[in-house]
């Protein structure tokens, strides 16, 4: 177990210092120079000059990989291209809404997700079941980003239930101003988790325990959630992990079409105006949170299912 | 004589009917007949693009924001522009990219795969690393760092696609490879002394290729939500160039004016999301029901 944990734990760590080599790399590759691009086409020779000394870019190569390393692992994620304000502070600031976001769209995806899956994994080939299964794949398929834009016509436009734009004042204006963003993006994992879910479902349903649990007379929804249920809701823990991971990033579209604040909406005003710090630092901090929850999925998976916790112990 | 037929030539003219067999059984689903139905239709309306009477691009500010009607069969835009013509333009744009963009993804992925699969160790060690490094920065950020730096393109779309769709082929393909690495018939076309590459070439793409395949289509719907989801926000087609992706982005700045503008840009995605998807899991539940339990 505990080097299960140690192996699974070192491999996240050598993720992320890749991403940051990767990045590194990319840098370096920009067509052009970033001095000249950064200070813009009017500045002077010794303002190029100085800027270059101030960034440490007239260093050697490994000192430079050095620095940016050592910075950013300090927490450091460089300062804002026009302000001057800390990157680190401007996404902080920005990270709650996102979260909210996401948070919201989790609950839009987990709810009926368990719900679907459970109800087409117990009535299998049932008309109900197949048609969970073709709207499943259905909003799986389609863009978050299409499904926002028709969200916003029909309900905000045109019905008016909710309003178009805006993160809201106080509570109740908040959660009502969230419903919409969230079901655009939550809506899509209700079909990941209600898939995965009645497979995961179906295949413990076919073990020999259930069977023995059975040929003990066991009511039908004891075995239902007592065991099967227990066991299946695993797999589902490692589609909520990507869920996150991906919808943090995702949450961009969602946030535009909404006009809320947050870190999507960070990164596209930051890419208009090339203000490069905050879009590098942002993907740094999605990039850290998308490998810690799946590290964490994946630590609680082995720690709540007794067969992957046998096998690593091992 | 019958029973004298070469084996060879027996499978050559078997193979057809199998393909056939195979064709009614797919259409025999009635999803996959109403995806194979739908994909036709953008191909369709992508090939007819050129025949429609108005220009994609042309501006005709006296018909702003028109509903539809004989002239304009989808209105026009807040340009003035044909949303019915550029509907069908964005559907060249949107099938060229994604299914060049999966078939650069399958031959990177083949690639490293194949590579990992069959290289030292550290080779392995150093790729798995870099496949799951991609596959831990979340899509959208990937796609938005790599065009903050090349500048919004529709080669930067395919590049996005490469790097987000490419690991994945490319695991898939390393483990089959060490699946396959020793088995009898490689080790016997080793031993004949063939090279490293006739053996991947002959033996071990063709064994791997059609899962690959059924996989690959069921990610078209992602890439054409790639290309669709950068154009949208400015950084894939550039405006004026008609890409369901733009053409909803004007649709959402202008959406209290006309709705055409967003059912000539959304509709499409949908229908082409759909018709993939679908026919996706209708030819892996055909040809490979072991990929069914993923």
């Amino acid at each position: 177990m505990l080097s299960y944990l140690a192996r699974r734990i070192l491999l996240s760590v050598a993720v992320v210092l890749t991403v940051i080599a990767a990045l590194f790399a990319m840098m370096h590759a920009i067509p052009g120079d970033a001095v000249r691009t950064a200070l813009g086409p009017r500045a002077s020779e010794a303002m190029v000059e100085a800027y270059r000394v101030k960034m440490g870019l007239d260093q050697p190569v490994l000192v430079q990989i050095w620095r940016f390393f050592s910075t950013i692992l300090q927490g450091d994620l460089g300062s804002d291209a026009i302000s001057g304000v800390p990157v680190a502070r401007i996404i902080l600031a920005q990270l709650p809404d996102t979260l909210y976001l996401v948070a919201g769209a989790m609950v839009v995806a987990v709810v009926p997700g368990i719900w679907l899956g459970v109800m087409s994994a117990t009535h299998r080939g049932s008309l109900f079941d197949r048609v969970t299964s073709v709207l499943s794949v259905s909003v799986m398929a389609v863009p978050s980003f299409v499904i926002a834009i028709y969200l916003l016509l029909i309900f905000a436009i045109h019905l008016s239930w909710f309003p178009a734009i805006g993160a809201g004042e106080g509570f109740a204006d908040r959660l009502h101003r969230l419903v919409l963003p969230s079901v655009a993006l939550g809506l899509a994992w209700i079909g990941y988790i209600a898939r995965i879910l009645r497979a995961s479902m179906l295949e413990v349903m076919g073990e020999n325990h259930i069977r023995t649990a059975r040929a003990f007379g066991l009511s039908e929804r004891r075995i239902m959630f007592d065991y099967v249920l227990r066991i299946a809701l695993l797999p589902t823990i490692t589609v909520l992990g990507m869920g996150i991971g991906q919808m943090l990033s995702g949450a961009v579209f969602a946030e535009i079409v909404f006009g809320r604040p947050g870190i999507g909406k960070l990164v596209y005003d930051s890419i208009a105006a090339r203000n490069y710090p905050i879009v590098v630092g942002t993907l740094l901090v999605t990039t850290g949170f998308f490998v810690l929850v799946n590290l964490i999925a994946d630590l609680l998976i082995a720690f709540l299912d007794p067969r992957v916790r046998n096998v690593v112990s091992r | 004589m019958s029973s004298a037929v070469d084996p060879a030539t027996a499978a050559v003219v078997k193979k057809p009917r199998k393909a056939r067999g195979a064709m009614r059984r797919l259409v025999s689903d009635p999803l996959g007949a109403l995806g194979l139905g739908l994909i036709v239709v953008t191909v369709l309306a992508a090939l007819a693009a050129g025949l429609l009477p108005h220009d994609p691009v042309k501006l005709n500010p006296m018909v702003r924001f028109a509903a539809p009607g004989a002239e304009h069969w989808l209105g026009t835009d807040n340009l003035g522009r044909d949303l019915f013509t550029r509907m069908l333009y964005g559907a060249r744009i949107a099938l060229v990219i994604s299914i060049g963009a999966t078939v650069a993804s399958l031959l990177v992925g083949l690639l490293f795969g194949v590579l990992a699969g069959f290289g030292p160790r550290w080779l392995d060690s150093i790729l798995l690393l870099l496949m799951d490094a991609m596959k831990s920065v979340p899509t959208v950020m990937l796609a938005l760092v790599l065009i903050t730096w090349t500048g919004p393109s529709l080669w930067a779309v395919v590049l996005v696609v490469v790097l987000v769709n490419g690991p994945t082929y490319a695991r898939i393909v390393r483990t089959q490879v060490l699946a396959l690495r020793n088995a009898e018939f490689i080790e016997a076309e080793r031993a004949l002394g063939a090279g490293f590459l006739r053996v991947a070439s002959l033996h071990v793409v063709p064994n791997i290729i059609g899962p690959l395949l059924i996989l690959a289509a069921m990610d078209i719907p992602i890439v054409v939500g790639i290309e669709a989801g950068l154009s949208f926000l400015g950084l894939g087609v550039r405006p004026p160039t008609p890409s369901w992706g733009t053409i909803l982005f004007d649709g959402f700045s202008y959406i209290r004016d006309s709705i055409w503008m967003v059912v000539a840009g959304g509709l499409p995605i949908v229908i082409t999301a759909l018709g993939f998807t679908f026919l996706g899991e209708a030819l892996r539940d055909t040809f490979d029901p072991k990929l069914a339990k993923r």
